[in-house]
């Protein structure tokens, strides 16, 4: 018996090794030289040199607006990809006819099999003022702005964000007993009781981790506001492209990074303490 | 795009041209090849039935790849084609909107860049900074060096070392739809008015501290260049106060420019060259109270992996018939004199490319220090965050 637990922890070791290894190297490793970086000075022709300083840290007023911009945008945008995305999946798990659902899966994942940057470039010339707005006019709204607008950018953000969303949700309601609903009925409920006593709070696991999962994405965003806010609705990971691939300031960039990190392990905390306590499921660990 | 031979490989007439250039010596046997098409006959030969030809085989002294980093809008696709029909080296084409961009991903390291194409101003930087190689002029025939202006050229030479070869030179100046704008601004003073009044959020600035702060610091009668504090300050207030106002920053602005969306942009002489060519009432102005003059240059970064092909990619476009060709695709003046005689009297003529001499006298070639500067960089990155 001792043999074989010793060869199990054996191979336990060796499978969990090549996963331990990229987590030091990809993500240990270059979180500490990006702590190092933020206490270090500006080298004079851009980039890092050494040194001890908070004066980035102190600084970061100077992106407040960024900062803002993310944590207004982020849980707007999550909160209206949910808005679209909970019907579709209601839809393709409970009424959708199962000789369509595969198909119809398919449609919802088949955008992601061209690259987000190509789609996002469609957007530029369907929001542009050749797209669109032309139709409008057309028809007699005249002078409608939509490209370079932070709704555009909303609008950008559930377009891409949308199967991040729908899948864990679709999951969970696919996953619910049909016969509790019909058991709801039965007891008498309304159609809308039954779907907010029984497949809402049942489907919650799905909304959480949906959520989550775009909410994260979203706060390093930054294609999306670049491409479709031109530059003028800025988020945080505008502010971080900008200071390391422009403005060449490393250890500034580099106390915006930590900043960002611990802003999102207090939220991301909060809410799953949220979510596990007012969910007796919490958080589907399946989907985590 | 009427050519209806353009789907052939190539034209009987066309085929007895490049033999007699080839017969004359005008062109290498390599040019031959490709420009005939028997080399990519003999490439695709090569690639289906290896064993045929030795390693050595043609295509295989250049590699098969160059990775070239530029500005968008800059070369006619077609040279480029060219060129890889030529030698069998694909190029892969980077767009970058600035130089910092450039030099933030070369400080990096690792960027895999064969050749790229900096600014005057960025050179001597470079070579302090070692990232650029000295070039081996032996491997560049067709450049000539008695036959570009110092002016522009000087730039390619520190320490007595040759850098870099120009490939053209133009001005920064900002275009207007003549349409939506009738008021004709002429200065950048009258570009920060418009864009505040009459052409609220249609305005587009680049994505570039240079030309950007230039406009404002030029705005407020300071130089382009200018690294003082006081004078960025002020600079840095004016476009913050414009930026609700604005369309978008960008460095690519033809598509906002096309779009209809926007009325007014920054803008390089030869991106106005081709937004007039399609749309008529598209004006280029060389702003009255200053602007930049500059010329750009094909560098070769240390370390690059593709060293041969990127002599021959860079010679490729040293040849002037090369570019007079790209300069009317692109609507940038060459600065080789050999070109200069080449090129048809439709660019010699053109006020865009070749600006009157006194609209140019208050323009300025960028400084060096404003590639570093840490203000200038805090000033953009802060501008654009605000």
């Amino acid at each position: 018996m001792k043999q074989q637990s010793k060869s199990n922890r054996w191979l336990t070791a060796a499978l969990l090794t090549p996963t331990g290894l990229w987590f030091a190297f990809m993500l240990v490793l270059p979180l500490i030289v990006i702590l190092v970086f933020s206490f270090g000075e500006r080298a004079a022709v851009g980039g890092y040199a050494g040194g001890f300083t908070l004066e980035h840290y102190a600084n970061l007023g100077a992106r407040l607006k960024a900062f803002s911009n993310t944590l207004t945008y982020a849980p707007i945008g999550t909160f209206l990809s949910l808005l679209v995305a909970y019907p579709l999946a209601y839809y393709l798990a409970i009424k959708v006819n199962r000789r369509y659902k595969l198909m119809l899966l398919v449609l919802v994942i088949v955008p992601f099999w061209t690259s987000l940057l190509i789609r996002t470039y469609a957007w530029i010339y369907l929001l542009g003022g050749k797209g669109i707005p032309s139709i409008l006019d057309w028809i007699g709204i005249e002078d409608v702005r939509l490209i370079n607008t932070p709704g555009a950018v909303l609008m950008g953000i559930v377009y891409g964000y949308l199967p991040l969303m729908v899948f864990p949700i679709y999951v969970s309601l696919d996953k619910l007993n049909k016969s509790y609903l019909e058991a709801s009925s039965d007891l008498g409920a309304s159609p809308y009781k039954t779907f907010m006593q029984v497949t809402l709070p049942l489907s919650m696991p799905g909304v959480a981790t949906g959520c989550m999962l775009v909410f994260i994405l979203l706060m390093g965003e930054f294609l999306i506001p670049a491409f479709l806010g031109g530059g003028k609705v800025f988020f945080i990971g505008n502010a971080l492209v900008d200071l390391f691939l422009q403005s060449r300031n490393w250890p500034f960039g580099s106390a915006i990074s930590i900043t960002l990190v611990v802003i999102m392990l207090i939220t991301v905390s909060l809410y799953m303490r949220m979510t596990l306590r007012n969910s007796k499921t919490g958080v589907d660990e399946s989907l985590m | 795009m009427s050519n209806n031979n353009n789907d052939k490989p190539i034209t009987a007439t066309k085929f007895m041209k490049e033999f007699h250039r080839y017969q004359k010596g005008s062109i290498s046997r390599r040019q031959f090849l490709g420009a005939t098409g028997l080399g990519t006959a003999m490439a695709v030969m090569a690639t289906a039935m290896p064993a045929l030809l030795p390693r050595t085989a043609f295509a295989g002294e250049l590699g098969d790849r160059l990775v070239f980093s530029t500005w968008p809008n800059y070369h006619d696709q077609a040279n480029v084609d060219q060129f890889t029909k030529a030698t069998g080296v694909n190029v892969h084409i980077n767009a970058f909107g600035s130089n910092e961009e450039m030099l933030a991903k070369l400080q990096a390291g690792g960027t895999g860049w064969d050749v790229f194409v900096p600014t005057n101003y960025t050179i001597e930087e470079y070579v302090k900074l070692d990232l650029i190689q000295e070039l081996d002029l032996s491997k560049l025939p067709n450049y000539d060096a008695g036959s570009n202006n110092p002016k522009f050229a000087g730039p390619a030479t520190v320490n007595g070392k040759v850098y870099a070869v120009p490939k053209n030179w133009g001005t920064t100046g900002f275009i207007v739809n003549s349409k939506k704008i009738t008021s004709g601004p002429t200065s950048w003073k009258d570009f920060f008015d418009v864009t505040m009044n009459a052409g609220s959020g249609h305005t587009i600035l680049h994505d570039y501290q240079l030309t950007t702060i230039g406009a404002a610091l030029c705005a407020l009668g300071h130089s382009f260049n200018s690294v003082d504090a006081k004078e960025l300050a002020a600079a840095e207030a004016l476009l913050i106060e414009s930026k609700p106002h604005l369309f978008a920053i960008t460095s690519d602005y033809q598509p906002g420019m096309r779009s209809g969306d926007g009325w007014m942009s920054i803008c390089w002489n030869g991106d106005a060259t081709q937004l007039k060519r399609d749309i008529p009432e598209m004006e280029y102005v060389v702003a009255t109270d200053g602007g930049e003059i500059w010329t750009d240059f094909y560098c070769i970064p240390k370390g690059a992996p593709h060293l041969e092909a990127a002599y021959a990619f860079i010679n490729n476009f040293q040849d002037p018939a090369v570019q007079v060709s790209d300069a009317q695709v692109h609507g940038y003046a060459p600065t080789d004199a050999r070109a200069l005689a080449l090129q048809p009297k439709s660019l010699s003529s053109d006020p865009i490319l070749h600006p009157a001499a006194e609209l140019m006298s208050g323009l300025e070639f960028g400084a060096a220090q404003t590639l570093t500067d840490p203000i200038r960089a805090e000033v953009m990155a802060s501008f654009k965050s605000a």
